[in-house]
């Protein structure tokens, strides 16, 4: 793996020094430094186009980064393909429009991944996906196709589907906001059992009630760097910055 | 009883839907009756020409005689020239087991319940068998050259042949045309622009002429291989572009979820993206199918004898020579029926492959 042995004694799973990302002469990322412990859960919220997205799809490398590094559990981000092959098995990601594949029935969507980048055999992965369709609680639908299913239930098959990779770390790019109201609870649910569980999870949401109940920290980002990062109590009992409390009464004041 | 299910007034029957669709005013009367006059006429026409006075025997002086029926004895004389060309006569039975068997391939090929990988091998065992078949010159069949192959199974032949190689190269060229790398990108763009820019006719005419030139001395091409070489690289050009936009209408999130659980490109190509991308071309890769189908008449200008060209030669016969409408309307059958069961193929594929997108 890689030769920068940061993966000592400590429980650091993710490191992210000094990352620095430009779209062409548009500066996306500003010196982002972030630290994470194995089991943490850390929320990331800031107003629109503040560079969220951009972050965490740097952690799995959907983007590139041009200064700095990411190094995932001792395993360093770049151009290396190997690095990239081991990281992509480490970390499993859900999008806001859950990117299903609509050709195949939801147990072939959970059971790909494991057969073709693990070499599982489909029996086991089948036995694998079924029981983590039961946790996110739909094993009803393993044979139906993603199109019959309702936004909810297409997002926990999306949960399911990235922990069937075994990930150390699962990201999450606004899970629930592309859900109706009434299906944000089943998937908050989900998620609220996954932390309990111990997943390291880094998750962009506004999803307030729930950033209170299962985050260690709370991150918020503006214009490309993270502004202030606390505890979820002082975060919203106490934000120090004034772009964080405005953000803040935007979002809570309706 | 007011739970009854609420239909529209029943309106049935043949009569109704004359009344609301051909005379529901005095203008669509007076035009329905014309359209139906002149209908009527020409069809009274059609039948008198070609059943009613029509001669069906193989019998020059007979037809020269009914002068205001078709001919169809040309077709009986010459209908297995036209058909199969300059192939010996008495081993005409081979092309014609050619034929079945390829037109059965196609549709068996054509089925989804046959999108399987095991219809890569059958195809490949199927050319090889065809191929022996035609050529033979081994287990007892007599060696005819290529050169007298003709008719329909040519027609067939090189352009089945023709979408089904140019099938791979095209997905490989609109791969390479978004690919990352830019001499494989500019190599794929110049491929595809330059053949696309220029007529069918000429591509012919330089595989078949220039072509040669650049081989080394003593190297010789076959000529039907030329011009089916030929039309692979014009097919595999417009495929590249109908893949390419089969592989647009896929979102960029699907690549990103493979990307995102560790898929390699090939992987992700060929377990996300083309599936997808494939259901949406099958119908214009079948409309290309269809125009390939009927541009093969081309090759005759580097002198293979295609159905039209068979049929052509067929007229040049003297005492045949003055029912060339009755040839021309056979040919136009038969390339009639291959491509309109093409086309009736893939307007079914079409709703049943949105039928299966409905949610
Ligand atoms: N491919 C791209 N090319 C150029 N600019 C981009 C690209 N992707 C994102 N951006 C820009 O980068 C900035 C950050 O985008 P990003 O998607 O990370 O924001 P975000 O915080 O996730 O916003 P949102 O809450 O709307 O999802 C935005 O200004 C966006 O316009
Ligand atoms: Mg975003």
């Amino acid at each position: 793996m890689s030769s920068n042995g940061q993966t000592s004694a400590d429980d650091m799973l993710i490191h992210v020094n000094n990352l620095n990302k430009w779209y062409g002469d548009f500066h996306v990322l500003k010196d982002i430094n972030l630290h994470v412990k194995k089991g943490e859960k850390i929320i990331i919220c800031g107003p629109s186009g503040s560079g969220k997205s951009t972050m965490i799809r740097c952690m799995n490398r959907l983007e590139k980064y041009q200064a700095g590094e990411i190094l995932i559990d001792g395993i360093l981000l770049d151009d290396n393909v190997k690095n990239l092959e081991a990281v992509r098995k480490e970390v499993a990601m859900v999008f806001q429009h859950f990117n299903l594949f609509p050709h195949m029935t939801i147990l072939d969507n959970l059971t790909l991944a494991p057969r073709l980048v693990n070499k599982m055999p489909r029996k086991d992965a089948e036995d694998m996906a079924m029981s983590y369709l039961e946790r996110v609680k739909i094993p009803q639908q393993a044979n139906k196709f993603p199109g019959q299913l309702s936004g909810g239930q297409q997002q926990r098959v999306a949960i399911a589907r990235a922990l069937c990779s075994n990930p150390r770390v699962m990201l999450f790019d606004e899970p629930t906001s592309a859900l109706d109201p009434e299906m944000i609870k089943e998937v908050l649910d989900v998620m609220v059992e996954l932390a309990e569980e111990g997943t390291t999870m880094i998750c962009v949401t506004h999803e307030m009630g729930f950033a209170k109940q299962v985050a260690d920290r709370v991150i918020f980002m503006d214009e490309g760097s993270i502004i202030e990062e606390n505890t979820p109590h002082e975060f919203f009992d106490n934000p120090q910055n004034e772009r964080t409390q405005l953000f803040l009464s935007q979002i809570l004041g309706h | 009883m007011s739970n009854v299910a609420i239909k529209p007034p029943s309106q049935g029957g043949i009569v109704n839907w004359m009344k609301e669709n051909l005379f529901s005013n005095k203008l669509n009367t007076v035009i329905s009756i014309i359209c139906i006059y002149f209908i009527v006429k020409f069809l009274v026409g059609v039948v008198d020409w070609g059943i009613l006075n029509a001669v069906f025997a193989a019998d020059a002086s007979a037809c020269k005689a009914a002068s205001d029926g078709a001919c169809w004895g040309i077709i009986s004389e010459k209908y297995r020239f036209i058909i199969f060309g300059t192939y010996p006569a008495d081993e005409q039975l081979r092309p014609l087991i050619a034929m079945v068997w390829f037109v059965g391939l196609i549709v068996c090929s054509l089925h989804r319940s046959f999108w399987k990988l095991w219809l890569i091998p059958l195809w490949v065992a199927s050319l090889i068998g065809l191929g022996v078949l035609m050529w033979g010159g081994v287990l007892g069949l007599s060696y005819v050259e290529n050169t007298q192959w003709g008719g329909l199974p040519l027609t067939l032949m090189l352009s089945v042949v023709g979408t089904v190689a140019a099938f791979p190269l095209g997905i490989l060229l609109a791969l390479g045309r978004r690919s990352e790398l830019p001499l494989i990108r500019v190599w794929c763009v110049a491929f595809i622009e330059l053949v696309r820019g220029v007529p069918l006719i000429s591509v012919l005419f330089m595989a078949s002429v220039m072509f040669p030139l650049f081989l080394p001395e003593g190297v010789t091409i076959d000529k039907l291989l030329r011009a089916q070489i030929g039309i692979i690289l014009f097919t595999s050009a417009y495929l590249a572009e109908v893949f390419r936009g089969g592989l647009q209408a896929v979102p960029k999130g699907q690549y990103e979820a493979a990307a995102a659980m560790g898929l390699t490109y090939w992987q992700t190509m060929r377990v996300v993206v083309m599936p997808q991308a494939l259901r949406i071309v099958i119908p214009p890769t079948v409309n290309s199918f269809i125009s390939m189908f009927k541009d093969t008449s081309l090759v005759l200008i580097i002198g293979l004898f295609d159905l039209l060209a068979t049929a052509k030669v067929a007229i040049t016969d003297p005492v045949w020579r003055a029912f060339y409408i009755e040839v021309y309307i056979f040919v136009a059958a038969i390339y009639f029926v291959f491509c309109y069961s093409m086309a009736s193929y893939a307007n079914n594929l079409e709703t049943e492959l949105r039928k299966g997108e409905q949610h």
